[in-house]
């Protein structure tokens, strides 16, 4: 019973921070229909950008701030300027598989500016237990799940409380409406580019100091996003936070309960049973967009 | 005019043959680049040291060392094909590859050319083949688990004990070595966990070994997981001690562990640190000419030298195809030759005996502890 605890609490400090890697993919696929597959690599990167700025001796809440504006300037601005635009015209299967180029594209200048060993990565939550419910809990995973809920709690009330949010969702919604009556489309997908930078540099820096920061480290969290995206519901905010944190839990009771070779497998299987009988996923709505 | 340059081309040719006849040829195939470019560069750097010093004093039985080196990039199939590519040279004894994947292709070719191999792999297999031409640089996982299991019922008092495993050759090997011989000490294992190569989160696992409430951890995975695993214990509050091999304490684990290496032990056969005088030397010699302090396999390429000395002098001529059979149960004491550095003894599958270390991290620093004496 006390393992079943403590899974939980791990599973649900990794399932926010596929949360929040997650949203980031449904941001980007409501505003613009690009399916990023480097969104991996997006949250491998950070880490290294902080690692670099702590080199040329930032201490290291400069380094990460440095880190989350350069990967707003280099994951936000630059990847829609140079990648997105360009390819956007020719269709959402060419740019997918731009993504995919950019992924290895990144991996290979990590590995080769930087180097293929594994590197350490302070926390930014000092290590240590508290007791809750007379559970000893990690102070690291307590930590974990309170910056990432108050990064999407921040979030969905952008989206949903203030003008701005409206806005953004009315370009989403119908982008030529949205024009019509004033709203500065471009403007708002611009920065759901730039929100979607800065919650894969926040994942980074919550994530590095667990799994240490390697060049091939995104691999395995992009897959995660990605899938917890498609079964929460590739549509909805909401849907993908619920799809991030049940891929942790269930990632860590499989390898748990199940096994350790298997583990991976387990959410794969699960998301063939959401898409034989789900398709929109778990929270999703019906495709509404391309009628 | 024709047979004059023919003549001359000749002549030229039996010159360098003659040259080169005076050298005893070496050839070395290691993990230059790639994944195991750091343990082959130190393989390579220990050889040439070894070459320098000997020639410097003469060479052996009064000819010179040479050594030619290749590349296997770490990968397997490289790895065959330069050491076949070697082989045809006719070395006299054929050193490397490091990887135990790679010698594990390329010891039938050395078998079969009927010349010596002298390797640094250490997966158990290796030399249960029944391979008359293979020598290890450093234990076996036969060699060394038995050691560990004893520490860990004589000395850490465990009675229950949970072993975490990478899933591959190498932690296969030493997982299945290790379980029999805690049983049979009367060491109960009371978790069995394989991991994989390259798994990032270890909650799951390390919750299951602290469901499991053991007296003791035994830790066998990569140095990149053996950390993750070590911040992981740390994480979830497991306090049973650590015990491992040099992949849990070495040098890069506790770079990235940081804090959560402290207080973890692991078994070594081979360390810069280890308290021998002719070591340290070593270390100071190695360290001045290539400007970075050795790990393990910068020990084992220079030891594998020396092992050609030692056995070559003992035989007092240099024939290839004796050199197997005249290494196969020898013992070379470090007072005849301290170029081998400790006393070892080799046995009829080319594994070695020697004495050993327990090193345990204390403050982010490799401490000896004990040193565990040669079995025999």
């Amino acid at each position: 019973m006390s393992n079943l605890f403590d899974l939980l609490v791990a599973g649900l400090a990794t399932g926010a921070i596929y949360a929040l890697v997650a949203v980031g993919f449904t941001l980007l696929w409501q505003t613009s229909q690009t399916i990023n597959f480097a969104q991996g690599e997006f949250v491998m990167l950070p880490a290294f950008l902080m690692l670099a700025a702590m080199h040329v001796g930032a201490p290291f809440w400069l380094a990460i701030i440095l880190g989350i504006l350069l990967s707003m300037i280099l994951l936000g601005l630059a990847f829609k300027i140079l990648l997105v635009d360009p390819m956007m015209r020719h269709g959402v299967l060419p740019l997918a598989i731009a993504t995919m180029a950019l992924a290895i594209g990144i991996k290979e200048a990590v590995k080769q500016f930087f180097s293929a060993e594994a590197s350490p990565f302070p926390s930014i939550v000092p290590t240590g237990d508290i007791s809750i419910l007379g559970h000893a809990v990690s102070l690291q995973s307590i930590g974990v799940l309170v910056v990432a809920i108050l990064a999407v709690f921040g979030l969905t009330t952008l989206l949903n409380r203030t003008s701005l949010g409206h806005q953004m969702q009315a370009a989403a919604q119908n982008p030529t409406v949205a024009r019509i009556i004033g709203v500065p489309v471009e403007r708002m997908i611009l920065l759901t580019f730039l929100i979607n930078a800065f919650l894969v540099a926040l994942a980074s820096l919550l994530i590095t100091p667990i799994y240490l920061a390697k060049f091939s480290s995104g691999e395995v969290l992009g897959q995660a996003a990605f899938i917890a995206a498609i079964v929460g519901g590739f549509n909805q905010v909401r849907g993908a936070i619920a799809g991030g944190l049940l891929i942790g839990v269930l990632d860590n009771l499989a390898a748990s309960y199940v096994s350790t070779q298997y583990r991976a497998a387990v959410p794969l299987v699960f998301l063939i049973v959401v898409i034989l009988f789900r398709p929109q996923g778990l929270l999703g709505r019906p495709e509404e967009r391309t009628v | 005019m024709k047979s004059t340059l023919l003549a001359g081309a000749l002549l030229a040719f039996a010159a360098a043959a003659g040259a080169h006849a005076q050298a005893i040829k070496l050839a070395d195939v290691a993990e230059l680049s790639g994944g195991g470019a750091t343990v082959g560069t130190n393989w390579k750097n220990g050889i040439d040291l070894a070459i320098e010093e000997i020639n410097a004093k003469g060479g052996v039985l009064g000819r010179k060392l040479e050594v030619t080196h290749a590349d296997s990039q770490s990968n397997p199939g490289v790895a065959r094909a330069q050491v076949q590519k070697a082989l045809d040279a006719e070395p006299y004894v054929l050193l490397g590859p490091g990887y135990s994947g790679s010698v594990k292709v390329t010891a039938p070719l050395a078998a079969e050319a009927g010349i010596a191999q002298i390797m640094g792999g250490e997966a158990a297999e290796l030399t249960q083949a029944g391979n008359k031409f293979l020598f290890r640089t450093s234990f076996g996982q036969q060699s060394s688990m038995p050691k560990v299991a004893k520490y860990i019922h004589d000395e850490m008092k465990a009675k229950s004990v949970a072993v975490v495993w990478v899933n591959n050759d190498f932690g296969r090997g030493g997982r299945d070595v290790v379980v029999k011989e805690l049983e049979r000490l009367g060491c109960k294992v009371v978790a069995d966990l394989s991991t994989e190569a390259g798994q990032a989160d270890f909650a799951a696992d390390v919750g299951k070994i602290k469901a499991a409430n053991p007296d003791a951890v035994f830790v066998y995975l990569n140095e990149e997981e053996s950390a993750r695993i070590l911040k992981e214990l740390k994480r979830q509050g497991v306090t049973a001690p650590l015990m491992g091999e040099t992949t849990l304490i070495g040098q890069k684990v506790i770079e990235l562990a940081g804090d959560a290496a402290n207080g973890a032990r692991g078994h070594v056969g081979l360390t810069t640190d280890a308290p021998v005088d002719l070591i340290k030397g070593f270390r100071d010699r190695f360290s001045k000419k290539y400007n970075y302090v050795p790990d393990h396999n910068g020990l084992k390429g220079y030891l594998a030298v020396y092992m050609v000395k030692a056995t070559t002098e003992k035989m007092g001529k240099i024939d290839s195809r004796a050199f197997a059979d005249a290494l196969h149960g020898l013992t070379i004491k470090a007072a005849d030759e301290p170029g081998i550095l400790m006393d070892v003894t080799f046995d009829a599958n080319g594994d070695i005996d020697r004495q050993s270390f327990l090193v345990e991290v204390v403050e982010g620093k490799q401490v000896v502890k004990q040193v565990l004496p040669k079995m025999k």
